[in-house]
């Protein structure tokens, strides 16, 4: 009778573990797999890196550091230097984050201090559907729209008045062309200040609501509070923010090169036309004949996918010191 | 009192700017739009949607080109969704506070604001040198390698949000971790993750830089993932860029068809988002 009994129980315990066995080597397997697509992640950066590198050799061994002090491109006699794209891109992206961080900044206080709570949605949309507009539409725009309007109405005004100053004069001057270096940069600064104000909202937003009672409790200006609160805590923030803008305005590419006028030249005036890392890819990749040509181009692609990793990296650290406070905080 | 008022003018004026920068902001949104309105509906009609990219001189459409674009971004999708969810499951359900899934974050956030162009390169180097042409499959391949950083972050937050207490439950209840998973975390996630998908379609059938070195361009009727695939990015930079009228009109056509479309899917995509949100 109890013998009877017994088997049952075991054959049940037996279905049990080999359920169990089966659950947890599935659990293995999909947390393997999971792992597995985490290391692609990881894996397409050195890819990419690798890639690059190996395409960009030949220019590499041939030109050494030349290649990046040297301001000849010139596919005629098949040397080439990237100082006129570097260049470009830097003072573009300068020129970009130079006007886009005042008004980030100033869109990021309307919304989190400001204005009243049925408008910040909205706005707060409004600005963001700014970065889903495609680049090229803002190169199109830039080229047949933008352009035009600057060279008559802006330009002319510019150069006859601050291209007369000393020192910063010759930064203005020469014919209203409408395209440009300058041209580029106030697209880029268009196109980057959603990024960046998304940035600032986030962490104006980090900031305890304590610390800004207590400052209005003494008394304190909304336009104190945010001088002496809020951007002193979020500074780290805000400079990660301010990073970010910039890897986003470093790497850009059809909207510059609608508009920047793509020559291999060197200006001292910003209204001139000239070039960038992206905007000489686009236009001289697919035409690049010889070996030497296409592995300079892709050097060009190296340097700018280095600086940007870089920037994106600072940016990330950056806004990782905010958030790890913040986590000691609460 | 002078400095009462002094700290009042400050306050003023600071405030009055930052309502001028929000008016800044929004006032080229605004110019952006209306421009592709006013430049870009002339020039729809029926025969953008029919006919292929016509020769200059000749009528045409973008039909060819409208085809193309869906062809390369409905396969980036396919191929780079599924990668990213996974990675993203990895990162919020296996590896959450592991050293691995730190870096992984880390190089992922990086790849989230890579410069396109460079993609573009790298897959004109591992696939368009190495089968000697341009194709769709190249251009998908790059569309994905955008897709994938999308997907990983958009994953792991909303995974992230989904309680703790629901995962206990249905462990309690026996359910082995896969299952937990796949039947309760994904389950609840749904949205949010469908959100994260919508946005990251808006993103790519944007994109330019990437193509030009991959899909190119293909003036006639083709449906072939192996060859070089019309896709409206390109057909639109070539022909903005031409000293053609008749093609201007359709680059302009097509700006509008595409920004029209990536905005209407960010706005489907943040109402669903705040339908979740509600929830």
């Amino acid at each position: 009778m109890e013998q009877v009994a017994s088997i049952p129980a075991t054959v049940a315990e037996r279905i049990l573990q080999r359920r169990l066995r089966r659950g947890y080597l599935a659990d293995r397997l999909f947390a393997y797999t999971t792992w597995l697509f985490a290391g692609v992640v990881l894996a397409l950066v050195l890819a990419i890196s690798v890639a690059l590198l190996v395409g960009a050799w030949p220019a590499i061994r041939k030109f050494g550091v030349g290649f990046l002090t040297s301001a000849d491109w010139n596919p005629v006699t098949d040397t080439y230097g990237a100082v006129v794209p570097i260049t470009g891109t830097l003072v573009t992206s300068v020129i970009a984050m130079i006007i886009a961080v005042p008004v980030s900044f100033g869109i990021a206080v309307f919304i989190t201090e400001l204005a009243p709570r049925w408008l910040r949605r909205p706005i707060g949309t409004a600005v963001e559907l700014l970065a889903a507009i495609p680049s090229i539409i803002y190169g199109m725009w830039g080229l047949f729209v933008f352009a035009p309007l600057f060279a008559e109405h802006f330009q002319p005004w510019v150069i006859e008045y601050i291209g007369r100053l000393p020192l910063i004069g010759g930064l203005f001057s020469g014919p209203p062309l409408g395209i440009g270096v300058f041209t580029a940069g106030i697209i880029l600064a268009i196109m980057v200040i959603p990024f960046v104000t998304a940035v600032m909202r986030d962490v104006f937003d980090l900031v305890p609501a304590v610390l800004k009672e207590s400052a209005y409790g003494l008394g304190a200006t909304t336009w104190e509070v945010l001088r002496y609160v809020v951007l002193p805590y979020t500074k780290v923030g805000v400079a990660g923010g301010i990073m970010l803008g910039l890897g986003r305005a470093l790497g850009e590419t059809m909207a510059v090169t609608f508009v920047i006028g793509n020559a291999h030249q060197l200006n001292s005036s910003l209204f001139m036309p000239g070039n960038t890392i992206s905007s000489t890819l686009a236009n001289e990749f697919t035409e690049a004949t010889g070996e030497l040509y296409t592995a300079a181009l892709i050097e060009l692609g190296l340097v700018l996918f280095f600086i940007t990793f870089l920037v994106l990296a600072l940016a990330k650290l950056l806004l990782l010191r905010l958030t790890a406070r913040e986590g000691e905080r609460t | 009192m002078s400095l009462y008022v002094r700290r009042r003018i400050v306050n003023a004026l600071g405030l009055a700017l930052s309502m001028l920068a929000t008016a800044f902001g929004l006032f080229w949104l605004g110019w952006l739009l209306w421009t592709l309105v006013a430049q870009g509906l002339p020039w729809i009609d029926l025969s953008v949607f029919s006919q292929p990219t016509p020769p200059p001189g000749d009528a045409g459409g973008l039909a060819n080109a409208i085809v193309g674009s869906l062809l390369l971004t409905g396969s980036g999708i396919v191929i780079g969704t599924p990668i990213g969810i996974l990675a993203g499951t990895y990162l919020s359900e296996f590896g959450r506070k592991t050293r691995f899934a730190a870096v992984v974050r880390f190089v992922n956030d990086i790849l989230l604001s890579a410069p396109s162009i460079v993609i573009g390169v790298f897959v004109y180097e591992l696939v368009v040198l190495r089968t000697g042409h341009f194709s769709g499959w190249a251009g998908s391949m790059a569309l994905a390698l955008i897709v994938i950083p999308i997907a990983v972050r958009t994953t792991e937050d909303m995974l992230c949000l989904v309680p703790v207490s629901l995962r206990e439950a249905a462990a309690a209840l026996g359910a082995p971790r896969w299952r937990v998973i796949f039947a309760v975390v994904y389950r609840a996630s749904r949205a949010g993750i469908l959100t994260g998908v919508l946005l990251a379609v808006a993103r790519i059938s944007g994109e330019t830089a990437p193509l030009l070195f991959t899909a190119l361009n293909n003036q006639f009727w083709s449906l072939d993932m192996g060859g070089a695939l019309a896709n409206l990015p390109v057909v639109i930079f070539q022909f903005a860029m031409s000293p053609y009228e008749d093609w201007q009109h359709l680059a302009w056509a097509g700006a509008l068809l595409i920004t029209g479309g990536i905005l209407t899917l960010n706005i489907i995509a943040r109402v669903l988002g705040r339908a979740r949100n509600i929830e």
